[in-house]
Order: structure tokens, then C-alpha cells, then sequence
């Protein structure tokens, strides 16, 4: 295939050239650790110390409350499990909701297993959680609050303020996994009463296997990895230094004008979605219409299922991903699909878009003109759809 | 994950469509599942002389239904019923494990349509036929589902 459209940036992204470059002599020539004491070492020692301050500026923190993980999964781990060991003696019991990525959702269900209680706060049909239904779950021994910020699915973005305020006034840790809103949503965690923050580079054009966690001061909690005294005892093993550079150069980028590479991207969502529902019948958006992530897309085109969608889009250059049980290796469709309401057929049926800075018209034309195409085949080849064109299946 | 000959009949499968007065028509699978096989069989004296399909179902689905329908095409009832999931699957050159219960659908297919003609013809059908359900299916297909 020579052409490849590129639209599954929620998985992961490119690194920019500008990073890439910044991270380059961390391998070759600067390659100290950062623990030794020769120049080399304090070198690489001040590289990270300077990632951290820009780290901390944008999320008007101090560089004393960024830790680097190995991966925002890493960093969602941490925060959950090292909040709720350290708190047991005041309570058991943790909030989250039921469209949580699975860095939190298989972190809670292991401390379920390690004694804690989980309540997993349902979504609306657009897969918002209520802040009513948040206040009603918080009990006297709620020592944990976690919500993402905007779902990696449906991209619908939660009503943070408002929860970090509620966390606030009741005197809960509020954790929130920020991985899909870092680059697309400006965050300061004091105005969000943010107590800890997940986020992962390779979301917004910086390198893999290097996430961040925000920590602010005075949160009890436990330290992560046992070692040598990286990341202040808290977080031990040799610094990952071109990825904390990589980390710290991407964010800059992507936070710099978030508004303008916001505008750009809603223009190319926004057309994209009215077109496709327009040209392709037996189609619904999920997630929110307005409150989503700038470069989220995702459809349930009923009576296909979603892994034939993506190997025929495959074919045709555009790289895309589905909610679809087929392609997650287990016999459920997404949770994400299941929790805003999709009976099971219509959750196999999934697409999500998600677009990035690469992406253009011409790209939004292409999808546009290949899309319709092949959802029409893939329905003419479906016993569901020959049901519904009988008229045998009310819909 | 694929093998090239499940993406060839992916790609391009064969004897998609519907026939219309079929002498056996057999529907497996749920949508709840995510697979829905549906064989459409043309037969005369016991032989299949046309067979069409339709697939709700992943790309392993379509395949498995397309190269079933190649593989029973020109056979008598007789030896299309002896055609296994297994054999589906062999002839596919393969399937990632995740996928055989999708080869279990196109055998189920065959059976159900088949048993589907016998009962237009009042004539008795000697064995199972299940729903091609992930998981509502209790007949074992072969032996390494026993094992699981």
C-alpha cells in the first residue's frame, strides 16, 4: 500500500522531528547516568531536572510534584494503588467509573481483590458521568476519587472542575488519567483541584515508554519501585533521559498553542462526522457531540462488524480501530460501548477515527469517499442488513 | 495474524449472495456474539449444486464461510457434512486460535442448512445442529475444544 492515512491517533502518535532531534544526543553523546557525579553524569542529571521545570510549568505545578513512569499505564497504577495503601487506616473505598481505560479499571479490581471496595460510577448515553451520582457514592471512608479526563474511545471529556471541586470539600484524593486530554485540553491542576495526574508522551507526538505522574504536595502515598534514589526514592531504576527530554519537548509543543491546533482539528472532526452520518444510513455518533476530544471520531455502523471494517479500510491505506469484540481478543465488545448503552451488535459495528496533526482535507475527502464504499459492502454481504432491506426487522 | 489465503477470501469472497427458492437454508451464530453465518444451499438428488452465503462476522468469518462454501460445492450431503471445522481451517492455512470458533460457525452453517432441506423433504436428520454461539454451544466440535 503506498498511500497510508494515519487516523488511530488515540494509540499512539508520531514523534515530531523537533523532539526526535532533542532526544538524539542522549544516546550517543550524553549518555551519562544521571546518578554519577562526573560531568557526564550531572549533565544528563540537569537535562532531566530542566524537563521536569517545563513539565511543571504547563500544569502550573511545581517540578517537585512530576515523577517520570515508564508509562501513563504506569503512572494510573501508581497513583491508585500507592494512594490506596497509604490510606487504609482512613478508609477502603475508592470511586471511579465504569469507561475507565483498563490501567485503572484492572488496577481497581485488583485492590477489590486486596480488600478495598470500588464504585464504578455508571455514564450517561454521551458517557458522562454525573456529578450528582459522584456526590451520592462518596461514603465517610471514600479515600479515592479517579476519573479520566476524556475517554481514549468516544473521547467524551468529563466534568473535572467540577469532580476536583466535590474531591476538594470532601477531603479526597482525586486522581485523574489525563493520557487522551494532555495536548488537547489546557490543564492547571490547582484551578481543577488535581491531586494526581497521569500522562503518557507518545499521545502527543513524543516517544514511547515514558509517561508522567503529578503528584501534588502533601498527597499520602506510598513510593512505587523500590531501588536506587531516582525520582527521589519514590520511583526507583535509571532515568529513561531522552525520553524525559523527548517527554518534556513534545508537551511543550503541544500545549504551546493548544487553541488554534484545537480549531484545526475540531474543523476536520466536525466535517467528518456530519458527512459520514449523512452518507451512510444506519449510523449513530457515539460519545458527545460537543464536550469531545478535538480529534475523536467514533461511529456504530449497524449490521457490520468492526474488524471486517478496519481490514478493509486496512486495504484501502487508512489505519483506524474499533470497539469491536474481535479485535479486543475477548468475546465482549468494548466496555466503553456497552456502558453508554450500545446493545452488543451495535458495539461490534464500531469505528473510531481519531485524527492528529498530520491529518488533512484531502485526507478527510479520501475517508469520505472510501468509507460509504466499503460499510456498502460489507452490509450487502451481512444476512442482518438482507433483514433489513425485507423489511423483516423493524429499526 | 492472518495467513494469505484467509485475506485472499477475505478479499474476495467467493459465492457471496443469496439463492432464491434454496432447497436448504441454515442461519448460526447471534449477533450478540458478533457472527452470523448464513447458508443458502441448492440441491438436487443429495448433491450440492449451488451454494451461496452471507456473513455478519470479522474477517475470519468471511473467510471460513466463503472457503466452506467452496468446499462443499459439487458434494454430496454426504460428504458435506463430513466437511469439520478443522478442515475449514486447514484449508485457510489456518486461523489464530482466538479465531476457530469462527470455523465452527461455517461447519454449524452447513449442518443447518442441510438439516434445514431434510426437513422440507420429511426426511430425518441424524444429529446435532447447534446455535454457532460462542458460547451457548454445548456440542464439542473437536477435540481441541475438549480440551479448553
Amino acid at each position: 500500500m503506498d498511500k497510508t492515512i494515519y487516523m488511530d491517533h488515540a494509540a499512539t502518535t508520531f514523534v515530531k522531528e523537533e523532539v526526535l532531534q532533542e532526544m538524539l544526543p542522549f544516546f550517543t553523546e550524553k549518555y551519562g547516568n544521571a546518578s554519577s557525579i562526573y560531568a557526564l553524569g550531572r549533565e544528563s542529571k540537569k537535562a532531566i531536572e530542566e524537563a521536569r521545570e517545563k513539565v511543571a510549568e504547563v500544569f502550573n505545578c511545581d517540578a517537585r510534584e512530576i515523577f517520570f513512569t515508564g508509562s501513563g499505564t504506569e503512572a494510573d497504577n501508581w497513583a491508585i494503588k500507592g494512594v490506596a495503601y497509604a490510606n487504609r487506616s482512613r478508609g477502603n473505598h475508592i470511586i471511579t467509573t465504569t469507561i475507565e481505560h483498563h490501567a485503572v479499571l484492572h488496577t481497581c479490581q485488583y485492590l477489590e481483590k486486596e480488600g478495598f471496595e470500588v464504585t464504578y460510577l455508571p455514564v450517561d448515553e454521551y458517557g458522562m458521568v454525573s456529578v450528582e451520582q459522584l456526590k451520592e457514592a462518596i461514603t465517610d471512608k471514600t479515600i479515592l476519587i479517579s476519573v479520566m479526563f476524556a475517554n481514549n474511545e468516544i473521547g467524551t471529556i468529563q466534568p473535572i472542575e467540577e469532580i476536583g471541586k466535590i474531591a476538594k470539600e470532601r477531603g479526597i484524593y482525586f486522581h485523574t488519567d489525563a493520557v487522551q486530554a494532555v495536548g488537547n485540553i489546557d490543564i492547571d491542576v490547582k484551578k481543577y483541584n488535581i491531586d494526581l495526574l497521569s500522562l503518557s508522551a507518545h499521545k502527543f507526538y513524543g516517544p514511547k515508554g515514558i509517561g508522567a505522574l503529578y503528584v501534588r504536595k502533601g498527597v499520602k502515598m506510598n513510593n512505587f519501585i523500590q531501588g536506587g534514589a531516582q525520582e527521589r526514592g519514590r520511583r526507583a531504576g535509571t532515568e529513561n533521559v531522552a525520553g524525559i527530554v523527548g517527554l518534556a519537548k513534545a508537551l511543550e509543543l503541544a500545549t504551546k498553542d493548544i487553541d488554534s491546533h484545537n480549531k484545526k482539528l475540531i474543523a476536520l472532526r466536525d466535517r467528518l462526522i456530519n458527512e459520514v452520518l449523512e452518507k451512510i444510513p444506519y449510523t449513530r455518533l457515539n460519545g458527545h457531540p460537543k464536550k469531545r476530544l478535538p480529534g475523536n471520531v467514533n461511529f456504530s455502523f449497524e449490521f457490520i462488524e468492526g474488524e471486517s471494517l478496519l481490514l478493509m479500510l486496512d486495504m484501502k491505506g487508512i489505519a483506524a480501530s474499533s470497539g469491536s469484540a474481535c479485535t479486543s481478543g475477548s468475546l465482549d465488545p468494548s466496555h466503553v460501548l456497552l456502558a453508554i448503552g450500545l446493545p452488543h451488535e451495535i458495539a461490534h459495528g464500531s469505528l473510531r477515527l481519531s485524527l492528529g496533526d498530520d491529518n488533512t482535507e484531502e485526507d478527510i475527502d479520501y475517508v469520505l469517499e472510501v468509507l460509504p464504499k466499503i460499510v456498502n459492502r460489507l452490509r450487502e454481504m451481512s444476512p442482518l442488513y438482507e433483514e433489513v432491506k425485507r423489511g423483516e426487522k423493524n429499526v | 495474524m492472518y495467513s494469505q489465503k484467509v485475506m485472499d477470501h477475505f478479499e474476495n469472497p467467493r459465492n457471496v449472495g443469496e439463492i432464491e427458492n434454496a432447497d436448504g437454508v441454515g442461519q448460526v451464530g447471534n449477533p450478540k456474539c458478533g457472527d452470523i453465518m448464513k447458508m443458502y444451499l441448492k440441491i438436487d438428488n443429495d448433491v450440492i449444486t449451488d451454494v451461496k452465503f452471507k456473513t455478519f462476522g470479522c474477517g475470519a468469518a468471511v473467510a471460513t464461510s466463503s472457503m466452506a462454501t467452496e468446499m462443499i460445492k459439487g458434494k454430496t450431503i454426504e460428504e458435506a457434512l463430513k466437511v469439520t471445522n478443522k478442515a475449514v481451517a486447514e484449508a485457510l492455512d489456518g486461523l489464530p486460535p482466538a479465531k476457530m470458533h469462527c470455523s465452527n460457525l461455517a461447519e454449524e452453517a452447513i449442518r443447518a442448512a442441510i438439516q434445514d432441506y431434510f426437513k422440507k423433504q420429511n426426511r430425518e436428520f441424524d444429529g446435532e445442529v447447534c446455535s454457532g454461539c460462542c458460547d451457548g454451544c454445548h456440542i464439542h466440535h473437536d477435540e481441541e475444544d475438549e480440551e479448553e
